[in-house]
């Protein structure tokens, strides 16, 4: 199990502190916007106040046209250095009196403006009328300017700057709390996790307790544990079973094949000894006796000696065929080609007076025990050159075609063939579908082909009809 | 006039001491034929102990030995021959019925020096038979007595 990249830990608490940090940004800036408006309006309501107040007190210089009183009045505004300018308006709308009284033109307009407020760059600009009993005598013009603002948003903008800065301290030390809380018990969980599957010990159990999803989680995993452990436990013990079950079973077989090859041994040994016996008397009997007794009696001691002869020979097949499935098996690479010369030219000698055309295909190299495959073409080929006995030339086509991932080799001639109602019989011991006096033989060669072929992994199959001769197959694996 | 040496037959059927014995007759054979029915006669003979301990004569020019035979089997006498020096160089044939390969490779494993295998047809065997005792009994030369007393010791 390899290690995380990044730590769960380092993960919850950069969540906390990002959801945090943003909260406390939005919540200051809000705040600041806040104040500053809420300020803003209140300088505006003092100032307009104000106006007032100076109207109210302006109003009788107004009247009487008073330039001094009205000087006068506006003079009162020094105590407050916020206040930049101030001028009142006759009843036309023409300045007549400003502060500071001797006000460089421009500072105020040269005519009352519009009633209201109004900010002007860093400064605040009132205007108001003056009215005595409800009629306009004049206007009165303040400007005043905004240092207190700005003062009041630098000091808003520090103590949300501390606040923001204590409170993402104390939100670190939080989440740092917390994220422990969090992370302590998936801390513990990854740690067992690791454990079991470094160690495939499924004994260890997390015994992380919650109420949270993670103390589900680790509940459910050692859940998952215990029932992995079971299983392990019911896998080794099936094993174990196997195990032991398959040393009995080889033990016995071991014992069936010792019995096997005492059988045979004892079959060879035993069963050939008597048979040898009744052939060596009845030539000793002949040669003593044979004169004193009739031709029919001269014929049944050659009867008896032939039947002993001929169950010397089917002891010795049987014995061969039990032979060829327990002898070792080695493989390696058979040239078939060459195999299948080798045979053709040592049948070719035993059959001289036979006319056999041999027509050798494109024949692969395989993997298999030589001596057996030998064996499997020898069989195969004699049986040809047997049954096509009746014809005056024997065809034998040898040929070998893949076929799903097999090599299949078939051996066809123009003998007498055979009923294909048999076909299964041909492979079986001592099987023949044809009389001794047709053609000899014990029966068997192809139960050898068989054994051999199936013992390689492959199978063996014959095609005929009587009359129009036999194609027979085996397969081998690629 | 040398005097000719005995065949040593171990072979426990009757019957095929019989036949055996026809066929070596049938060719003349002038050596003496010492037939005994198991592995422990044999090795009494070869000892001089037991039955044959006033037997005089050394060692047969040939062992025919049969592989089935009780008390003592074949193979068994054959082990005992080829460990005990005084026997190691005798000539022993095994003639037998078994064809088994296991047979075979135990009995070169211990020093046969043929095996043979009965034919069941009394023709191939008489002559099987008649091959064998012309071969080892009068062709062969077998190795001296005194060699095999003295220098392999």
């Amino acid at each position: 199990m390899k290690a995380p990249r990044t730590t769960i830990r380092r993960k919850l608490v950069k969540a906390m502190m990002l959801t945090s940090t943003t909260v406390l940004l939005l919540m200051g800036a809000l705040f600041v916007g806040h104040d500053v408006v809420s300020f803003r309006r209140l300088l505006v309501q003092a100032l307009v106040t104000r106006a007032n107040i100076l109207a109210a007190n302006s109003t009788a210089a107004l009247a009487f046209q008073n330039r001094d009183d009205a000087s006068q009045v506006l003079d009162a505004l020094k105590t407050d250095p916020r206040m930049i300018a101030a001028a009142l308006y006759d009843e036309k709308g023409t300045l007549f009196a400003t502060y500071p009284p001797a006000a460089e033109p421009g500072t105020v307009p040269p005519e009352s403006g519009p009633t209201g407020y109004r900010f002007e760059k860093s400064d605040l600009v009132v205007s108001q009328p003056v009215a005595e009993d409800g009629r306009r005598v004049g206007a009165i013009y303040l400007k005043s300017d905004l240092h207190e603002l700005d003062d009041r948003v630098r000091v808003d903008a520090m103590v949300v700057l501390f606040a923001v800065l204590g409170s993402i301290g104390v939100a670190f030390a939080l989440s740092t709390w917390l994220q422990r809380r969090i992370a302590q018990p998936v801390l513990a969980l990854a740690k067992v996790v690791r454990s079991v599957s470094d160690h495939k010990d499924y004994s260890i159990r997390s015994k992380a307790v919650g109420d949270d999803e993670v103390g589900v989680l680790a509940e459910a995993f050692d859940e998952m544990l215990s029932e992995i452990q079971m299983r392990d436990k019911e896998i080794r013990l099936l094993n174990t079973d196997l195990e032991r079950r398959v040393i009995a079973r080889t033990a016995e077989f071991e014992a069936a094949n010792k019995e096997l090859e005492a059988f045979s041994y004892s079959v060879s040994h035993d069963l050939r000894a008597p048979l040898r016996h009744i052939d060596g008397f009845v030539e000793l009997l002949t040669k003593h006796a044979g004169s004193s007794l009739d031709e029919k009696g001269q014929r049944h001691l050659a009867t008896i000696s032939s039947a002993a002869r001929k169950m010397g020979t089917l002891i010795d097949d049987l014995l061969a065929f039990s032979r060829m499935g327990r002898t070792e098996m080695r493989k390696i690479a058979v040239n078939l080609a060459a195999l299948a010369e080798e045979v053709v030219q040592d049948l070719q000698v035993d059959a001289k007076d036979r006319r056999v055309e041999w027509k050798l295909g494109q024949l692969p190299t395989v993997q298999g025990d030589p001596a057996m495959l030998r064996l499997v073409l020898e069989n195969l080929f004699s049986n040809a050159i047997k049954y096509s006995g009746p014809r005056e030339a024997a065809r034998i086509e040898i040929d070998a075609q893949p076929q799903n991932g097999e090599i299949v080799v078939s051996v066809r001639d123009n003998g007498v063939g055979f009923d294909p109602t048999y076909a299964h019989k041909l492979f079986g011991v001592f099987q023949r579908l044809h009389g001794p006096a047709e053609f000899e033989g014990t029966g068997i060669g192809l139960a050898n082909v068989r054994r051999i072929v199936s013992r390689h992994g492959g199978r063996t199959w014959a095609e005929g009809a009587i009359g129009q001769g036999a194609t027979f197959y085996f397969s081998l694996p690629r | 006039m040398t005097t000719l040496k005995r065949i040593l037959l171990a072979e426990d059927n009757e019957n095929d001491v019989e036949l055996t014995m026809t066929a070596l007759g049938e060719h003349h054979l002038a050596n003496e034929v010492v037939v005994v029915r198991d592995g422990a006669e044999a090795w009494d003979f070869l000892c001089h102990e037991g039955a044959f301990a006033d037997r005089n004569g050394g060692n047969p020019a040939v062992v025919l030995l049969d592989l089935k035979m009780p008390k003592v089997d074949g193979l068994e006498l054959l082990r005992r021959m080829r460990q005990d020096p005084r026997f190691r160089t005798v000539p022993v044939v095994v003639l037998t019925s078994s064809r088994e390969e296991s047979d075979i490779v135990q009995s070169y494993r211990l020093g046969v020096n043929a095996f043979v295998v009965k034919p069941v047809a009394f023709e191939e065997f008489m002559q099987a038979v008649r091959n064998l005792g012309l071969f080892w009994a009068v062709l062969n030369e077998p190795p001296p007595d005194k060699l095999q007393s003295s220098s392999l010791a």
